[in-house]
């Protein structure tokens, strides 16, 4: 029995996460949401989620230790962070007067802005929330079956900017480029909501879980 | 698709406009109230919700029709089977009164709760409601009535209770003012068109959406499916909720959607 564990440290809807991992996991899977560190490193797959403010996310991650963990888990086991997941995987956040990230992406989560537009100054509404494209760079396992240019489902008024080019796989436009897609060694990263995002989301767990990297 | 490879500002596709079926539910069923008195019958809510999600709808939004006036809490369990089955947004509405309310809902598999008549008695739930859960998952439903006499300038007041108690509440003023208290979206309903199916009301969908710089949905009278790309076009809203169209299989999303692809709309 392989067993994928949705990492909960109390913040956002863990619900929609684990029942789209049942949705899509193989047979002899199983899906359990943990805080527990042994129930984690016992981990075949760890899933990574995130809602809500970036520094009360940030403050029980580091009440419960985790960014230790993910430092020390990510090193072996696939990781899959999710929204403000994927956000506190970055150095830092501009949200709340800045706040200090894991560090295990080196880049930075920006904010839209109050007056974001386009490229015909036509406003653009913050937060981004509704279903963009996401343009793919490079080839990586998780995109398997998904067309380049998909739309996936985005609530978020923050965005990531990593560091590195080669660290980005997905790419999506709202005002700013935005980088919606991380991939480094065992952790990939997704700015979009694949547990909301309909067929082409689940398509994107079940790549995740049949991942071997 | 071809995007520049500058920084800063840059060619896009933008977000899609949304489809959104709602699911009026009463004792455990899709209903649908022409002007929220005369209901017919379509169905069970999560085979309604799957049907829905299979066919491409963007969000789906349920709505305990009767829990505010009636002091019925919203099925929780119908939301759960939604949420176990349908993986796009799911908003559910209707007797969310208490931060408790909002956690059930949350901890049932809901993305969003819409607060309706609760806001308008006390609009500091909104505010505790947006620190507490985040501004993303709060959407504040309006229901607008048009009170202003046809020699007068236009004016919406918000009505509560199925559209049976005034307010005295400016439309504009309230939507602005619930943007500022942390509502994430506005579910902006308009009741004199609601389930005449004659179009939204796009005078008061426009002032909303020009007044506020968060997501609109529109709702309340679309008939037919040039009701959607006008409360898109002319309403400026960002997304168009709609129910009997849907239900009783006059047009398809995926018809919907292809129409108004047609008319410039970019859709999913």
């Amino acid at each position: 029995m392989k067993r994928v564990v949705v990492v909960d440290y109390g913040m956002g809807n863990l619900h929609s996460v684990a029942k789209a991992l049942e949705h899509v996991a193989p047979i002899d899977w199983r899906v359990q949401v943990s805080a527990d560190a042994e129930v984690i490193r016992h981990a075949d797959h760890v899933v990574f989620p995130g809602v809500g403010a970036i520094r009360d996310c940030m403050a029980e991650i580091k009440r419960l230790h985790l960014d230790e963990l993910i430092k020390e888990i990510v090193q072996r086991i696939p990781v899959l962070g999710i929204c403000v997941g994927m956000q506190s995987l970055l150095s830092h956040s501009e949200e709340n007067e800045g706040v200090d990230c894991i560090d295990l992406i080196p880049g930075h989560v920006r904010f839209f802005g109050k007056h974001l537009k386009d490229e015909h100054s036509q406003r653009l509404k913050v937060p981004h929330m509704g279903w963009n494209q996401v343009e793919q760079v490079g080839g990586h396992p998780i995109w398997q079956g998904i067309p380049d240019n998909s739309r996936f489902y985005f609530v978020h008024s923050y965005y990531v900017q990593a560091d590195q080019p080669a660290d980005v796989i997905g790419r999506a436009y709202y005002g700013v480029k935005l980088d919606a897609v991380l991939a480094v060694d065992n952790l990939v990263a997704v700015q979009f909501h694949p547990e909301k995002s309909a067929a082409l989301g689940l398509q994107l767990l079940k790549n995740f879980l049949s991942w071997q990297p | 698709m071809i995007y520049p490879q500058s920084s800063g500002v840059v060619s896009q596709m933008g977000l899609a406009k949304r489809i959104i079926p709602c699911l009026d539910v009463e004792n455990g069923r899709v209903v649908k109230g022409v002007q929220f008195v005369d209901i017919r019958d379509a169905g069970d809510p999560v085979e309604v919700a799957k049907r829905y999600n299979e066919a491409g709808a963007d969000e789906i939004t349920f709505l305990d029709i009767t829990a505010s006036h009636e002091e019925r809490d919203t099925t929780v369990h119908t939301v759960e089977r939604i949420a176990g089955e349908v993986f796009i947004p799911l908003t559910v509405g209707g007797g969310i009164r208490k931060i408790e309310d909002i956690r059930t809902m949350l901890n049932a598999g809901a993305d969003k709760v819409s607060i309706n008549t609760a806001a308008v008695f006390n609009p500091d739930f909104v505010k505790a409601a947006a620190d507490r859960f985040g501004a993303q998952c709060i959407v504040v439903a309006i229901d607008a009535k048009k009170v202003s006499t046809p020699q007068e300038e236009d004016r919406w007041e918000i009505f509560t209770h199925g559209g049976r108690k005034p307010t005295g509440l400016d439309a504009v003023e309230w939507a602005t003012k619930m943007e500022a208290y942390g509502a994430g979206e506005i579910l902006l309903t308009s009741m004199d068109q609601d389930g005449v199916k004659s179009g939204y009301d796009l005078g008061v969908t426009r002032a909303i959406c020009e007044a506020v710089n968060i997501p609109v949905i529109a709702s309340g009278g679309a008939g037919n499916l040039d009701h959607l790309v006008d409360g898109i076009k002319q309403g400026l809203a960002d997304a168009v909720l709609a129910a009997s169209i849907f239900h009783f299989g006059e047009y398809t999303i995926q018809q919907a959607k292809d129409y108004m692809r047609q008319q410039g709309i970019e859709m999913r």
